[in-house]
């Protein structure tokens, strides 16, 4: 018994399982279902995560948080916690005034943008819940936070700043003397007005994107140590390598004496792309105390203090012709920044600035995005980044115009959609689609979903006034990936490039170490990798390792986000293979006497053109090892590295269709089918693939009918459990039908466009849409996200009415 | 989310828990399965100084058919009890409301006399002890004494235990042939708590034409005050009443997501529409972020008659 509950066993299990991905011989290892090579420690946990690192003398950090959304720190004074067992320091914000500096924001989007400064502990006034305003350091996890509650520390009340349209008004409370207003940014193409004039059709409506609360399986965690040289920081990031910079800068610790690892890391969703008050505490309480120290949040400091997402309201007007075409588009947004700018938190909205227009044809586009300062957490990435809000906006308003015209919802989009001998194509927002077949997708998703069966039996249950509704949403979305083409983050202020860096090592043995500067924090990046280097070296599957994550190993990188990985860092990963490659054809040259130019490549193996004789890259890695006949001026080494920066980004697009039944006497929704046909390009593992589309669904799904941060009129947040911020689990999803269309990318040789937020982007607007659908016989037009039972139960109240 | 520093003792009998319990008096806690007592401690609500474990007692634990009740030793664990045969058959409704309590994970842990002892009126199984009149059997170094469930359960997570009392068992008693049960819960997600939930038992009586009416009927509420609540005047109101025909293949035993049509306008269902429209009489629901006072009023009446129309079927 104890047997078979052994971790170890089913790690095996996991990892001798290859039935399903064991690729026939002599076949490409790209586009394998490859089970994914670091399950097994990762399911049984048997592997580094930040919490599991223990060190020698390691001490331990708690950090006292603000229970007021806004306030001055009239006094504070940790020394009575010294008093309290086990504790061996504790500071506060005014003791760390002096070193601490400002959290950074590295994406001004205006030139002037109001910047406040961001102490990483308060110092004189706290602007959210859950500020850290001390922290105790004690000999264990357990004394620090115990010895929280001997801190005094007063505060004097000022008021919380939580709605953003009272934000704005003159008389507002001011979250920084500044003003409330971050900045306003504005874009548009085309005569707007004439587009409007004399519309037949203009729908216009308000949506909220309410605020959300990224939820990763690994909370956050921070281990830093110092040799009184040098400093290491162990963090559960996604961006080590923007960390590392960042952090420098911050503290003043010299890059080259800074060294950040990001172990195995158990999700992010965006909210991990961030440098955080708790990383810069912890390098200066290592620096101040000479100790190691490590911070784990758990789940309720979690909910207060990781950066949040979403966050909008939209202000949206469509004109469109009688006959549904589209004329113009205009979106007025007020984004919540919360207390602070973080990493990225202005260009969130920014970067949905380009995809409002969605996959639809039109002659004027205008966009205003203004930032408003709130005394609530910090927004920032969280999966989609932008993409989600603006694609919501667009596919639920091609929804209400349909209704409004009485056309199907599907015909409306075929009216307006770039058709397939259009590409590339380039919209009213400046983007230029490279390719893409709207019309195969969608003909894949209706047949797969049964829309005609599924349409009569609506129209037969709203005859007979059925109690439980059928609705039918449509979302035929497009996103764009790969972030970023270096210069287009230039122009839009955006503080670092968005190359990606590989490299690949061959070992003496015929392994190959594949070194990336992307940091998977659950993708499977090491699986696909390894798939992408044996299919360029000729080597097996099994004898690639993908190093990631450590400064000191992968030096250099942008990281993971955005759906970059594969299509800017698995590029830069094929280009050093090719370099690989080229060397050890010079090589392969000279061992079997032969010019390089009659120097063939396939499957591992260099042959000397019309001859049998050959010899592997392994064998080539043995000799280059040995180095005893090398050829005059060629270095022993096969190694090599290179960049990738891409021209453009790249635009996965899909339709997605959702049924969902809606109880009428009880408002309850519950899903009934969901249809997902994703073009994201060339494929290295469907598997993988599968898994990103099915998880991105869920977390869609999520935000149409269950997630919502919540904080009352004092700016406390309501939502610090699972109990209140309710996360759906595998029991309150449907089954996903998924399947895909390709059209390759044609900006990269990969052929690939990025798949970690399609699923994302697609369903929430695909789920909203049939909600409404479902009630539109009530005289519902919309309810608000996410979608509860009350809601829902109330806009059929209120639509009869 | 860490608790406060307290005392553990593990009692290694009954006598000896009392004991401990008798001593540390209102400072003391009992712990079960920690389900619901451990998520206290660790958002800090409470604050023992000593955790008595009983969990691990092997004569707390354990289901018996004594005849005219069955007997549920407190520590049984809520899996324990959804796959117990004397269970399933001498009161069904306890391991249909058991099943729908959180998740698995819980549920192997969690146990049934932790959650009556916890009191939380948005749990599943307080609505069902005063539907089925279960009784507690509280114990003390100064000996043993039985309550009845509307006594138990005295205010929001408030029981008539009294300091240095354990409850030790909970007798529910059979209710014999001719009845049906449902539990119908509504709730957000799979594992969340309900926001309301009806617990039904009805007894049908079927005449020589076929035509089926109630003869009797228990309605708990689960969430609509700060005890569970005992529907009197549905109860009432619903004897007599015509109910239709079976439908085939009833949903029983999938209650949460079993969801018979409405019947809109005339129908035999009426009468136990009606009586089910009296079930938020009485009741004092709260707000929270999922649902206001309104609308839990609204949902005890439609969830009520569907659990009654359900509890009926199932004869």
């Amino acid at each position: 018994m104890t047997e078979e509950l052994d971790a170890g066993i089913v790690a095996r299990q996991i990892a001798e399982s290859g039935e399903l991905g064991e690729p026939a011989r002599n076949r490409h290892e790209v586009g394998a279902a490859r089970r994914r090579k670091e399950d097994a420690r990762l399911v049984t946990g048997r592997t580094r995560w930040t919490d599991n690192i223990q060190l020698p003398g390691m001490l331990y950090v708690a950090f006292l948080r603000s229970p007021m959304a806004h306030a001055r720190v009239t006094r504070v004074d940790a020394s009575p916690a010294l008093h309290r067992p086990g504790v061996v320091a504790a500071f506060t914000g005014r003791d760390l005034a002096g070193e601490q500096g400002s959290l950074p924001c590295a994406w001004p989007v205006t030139e002037d943008i109001v910047v406040p400064a961001h102490p990483p502990m308060a110092v004189d006034e706290v602007r959210y819940a859950g500020e850290a305003v001390a922290c105790v350091v004690a000999t264990d996890r357990y004394r620090a936070y115990d010895a929280l509650e001997s801190i005094e520390i007063d505060y004097e009340p000022l008021p919380a700043v939580v709605d953003m349209n009272a934000a704005l008004e003159d008389d507002a409370p001011r979250v920084h003397e500044e003003g409330n207003r971050a900045y306003v940014w504005k874009f548009g193409t085309g005569d707007i007005d004439a587009a409007f004039r004399d519309a037949p059709v203009v729908v216009e409506r308000t949506f909220v994107q309410q605020r959300l609360i990224p939820t990763a399986m690994e909370p956050r965690a921070v281990v830093a140590q110092t040799d009184g040289d040098s400093f290491t920081l162990h963090s559960s990031t996604q961006v080590p390598h923007i960390l590392r910079i960042m952090l420098a800068t911050v503290t003043g610790i010299p890059e080259h004496k800074l060294r950040v690892i990001a172990p195995d890391v158990g999700g992010g969703f965006g909210s991990k792309l961030q440098v955080t008050a708790e990383e810069v505490l912890l390098l200066l309480l290592a620096r101040r105390l000479g100790k190691p120290v490590k911070w784990t949040e758990s789940r309720s400091e979690g909910n207060l203090t990781v950066h949040h997402g979403r966050d909008q309201i939209q202000r949206l007007s469509l004109a469109a012709e009688a006959d549904g075409r589209l004329r113009g588009l205009r979106v007025d947004l007020l984004a919540d920044m919360g207390a602070y700018l973080m990493l990225i938190t202005p260009g969130i909205p920014i970067l949905g600035a380009f995809m409002f227009n969605g996959i639809y044809k039109m002659d004027a586009y205008d966009f205003t995005c203004t930032g408003v300062f709130t005394t609530k957490m910090p927004t920032d990435a969280y999966r989609g980044a932008g993409r989600p809000e603006a694609t919501f906006a667009i596919e639920r308003l091609m929804d209400e115009l349909a209704a409004e015209l009485g056309l199907d919802p599907i015909e409306v989009r075929r009216r307006n959609w770039i058709t397939r001998d259009e590409f590339p194509y380039t919209t009213v927002a400046n983007m230029t689609y490279d390719s893409g077949d709207y019309e195969a997708a969608t003909r894949k998703a209706l047949a797969l979903f049964g829309y005609d069966k599924l349409r009569a039996e609506q129209s037969e249950r709203r005859d007979r006034r059925d109690p439980v509704q059928l609705g039918i949403g449509v979302s035929t979305y497009t996103e764009m990936c790969g972030l970023a083409p270096s210069r287009v983050l230039g122009s839009l202020s955006y503080g670092a490039g968005g190359w990606e860096y590989a490299a690949v090592r061959m070992l003496p043995t015929g392994k190959v170490e594949a070194v990336t500067g992307v940091s998977p924090h659950g993708q499977g990046h090491e699986t696909a990798w390894s798939q992408i280097v044996a299919d360029a070296l000729g080597v097996p599957f099994e004898d690639v390792a993908v190093v990631h994550g450590d400064t000191a190993i992968a030096h250099k990188g942008m990281d993971t986000y955005g759906s970059r990985s594969l299509a800017v860092g698995g590029v830069a990963l094929v280009r050093a293979c090719d370099k690989v490659r080229e060397k050890a054809r010079h090589v392969a040259a000279h061992m079997l006497e032969a010019s390089a130019e009659d120097i063939e490549f396939s499957e591992g193996t260099f042959r000397v053109r019309g001859t049998e004789a050959g010899t592997t890259i392994q064998e080539i890695a043995l000799a280059v090892f040995g180095a005893h006949d090398l050829p005059d001026g060629v270095e022993a080494s096969l190694d090599s590295d290179a960049t990738f920066d891409p021209d453009d980004f790249s635009f996965p697009h899909g339709t997605h269709l959702c049924a969902v039944e809606v109880d009428t006497e009880t408002g309850a929704t519950s899903i009934r089918s969901y249809v997902a046909v994703d073009d994201i390009g060339k494929v290295i593992n469907p598997l993988i693939v599968e898994g990103q589309v099915h998880g991105g669904i869920a977390q869609g799904i999520a935000q149409a009918l269950f997630e919502e941060a919540v904080y009352d009129s004092e700016g406390n947040l309501l939502t610090t459990t699972m109990a209140d911020y309710l996360l759906p689990s595998a029991a309150d999803l449907p089954d996903f039908v998924t399947a895909r269309t390709e059209t390759p990318a044609t900006g990269n040789p990969l052929g690939v466009k990025g798949v970690g937020e399609a699923g994302t982007i697609a369903s929430t607007p695909a789920v909203v849409n049939a909600v409404v659908d479902a009630l539109r016989p009530y005289g519902v037009r919309d309810v608000p996200m996410p979608c509860t039972p009350e809601r829902v139960w109330r806009a059929i109240q209120g639509g009869a009415s | 989310m860490i608790p406060a520093s307290f005392d553990y003792v593990r009692a290694s009998s009954v006598d000896e828990a009392v004991e401990v319990l008798a001593d540390a008096g209102e400072e003391a806690k009992v712990l079960s399965g920690g389900q619901s007592l451990l998520p206290l401690l660790r958002l800090r609500l409470a604050y023992p100084s000593v955790l008595v474990d009983v969990g691990r007692l092997p004569e707390l634990r354990g289901v018996r058919d004594e005849g005219g009740h069955v007997h549920i030793g407190a520590t049984t664990t809520h899996d324990e009890i959804i796959r117990s045969p004397v269970v399933r058959a001498g009161c069904p409704l306890v391991a249909l409301a058991t099943a729908t309590v959180a998740d698995p994970a819980v549920r192997h842990r969690g146990t049934f006399g932790g959650s009556m002892a916890h009191a939380d009126p948005a749990g599943d199984l307080p609505a069902v002890a005063v539907a089925l009149d279960m009784e507690f059997v509280l114990r003390s170094t100064t000996g043993e004494r039985v309550v009845t469930a509307t006594d138990f359960f005295t205010d929001y997570l408030e029981t008539a235990l009294e300091p240095g009392e354990i409850l030790t068992a909970v007798r529910v008693p059979k209710l014999g042939e001719g009845w049906g049960y449902h539990y119908e819960k509504f709730h957000r997600t799979a594992q969340a708590w309900a926001i309301v939930g009806v617990a039904a038992a009805v007894r049908v009586t079927v005449s020589e034409s076929g035509a089926r009416h109630v003869a009797e009927a228990r309605v708990g509420l689960t969430n609509m005050g700060p005890t569970p609540l005992r529907a009197t005047a549905v109860e009432s109101a619903a004897v007599d009443a015509e109910l239709p025909p079976v439908p085939h293949a009833t949903a029983n035993g999938s209650p949460s997501t079993a969801r018979l049509p409405s019947a809109n306008g005339s129908g035999p269902h009426d009468t136990l529409r009606e009586a089910a429209s009296l079930a938020d009489g009485d009741t004092s629901p709260t707000a929270d972020l999922h649902a206001t006072p309104d609308y839990r009023r609204h949902l005890a009446r439609v969830l009520t008659h569907r659990a009654l129309t359900h509890a009926a079927a199932t004869v």
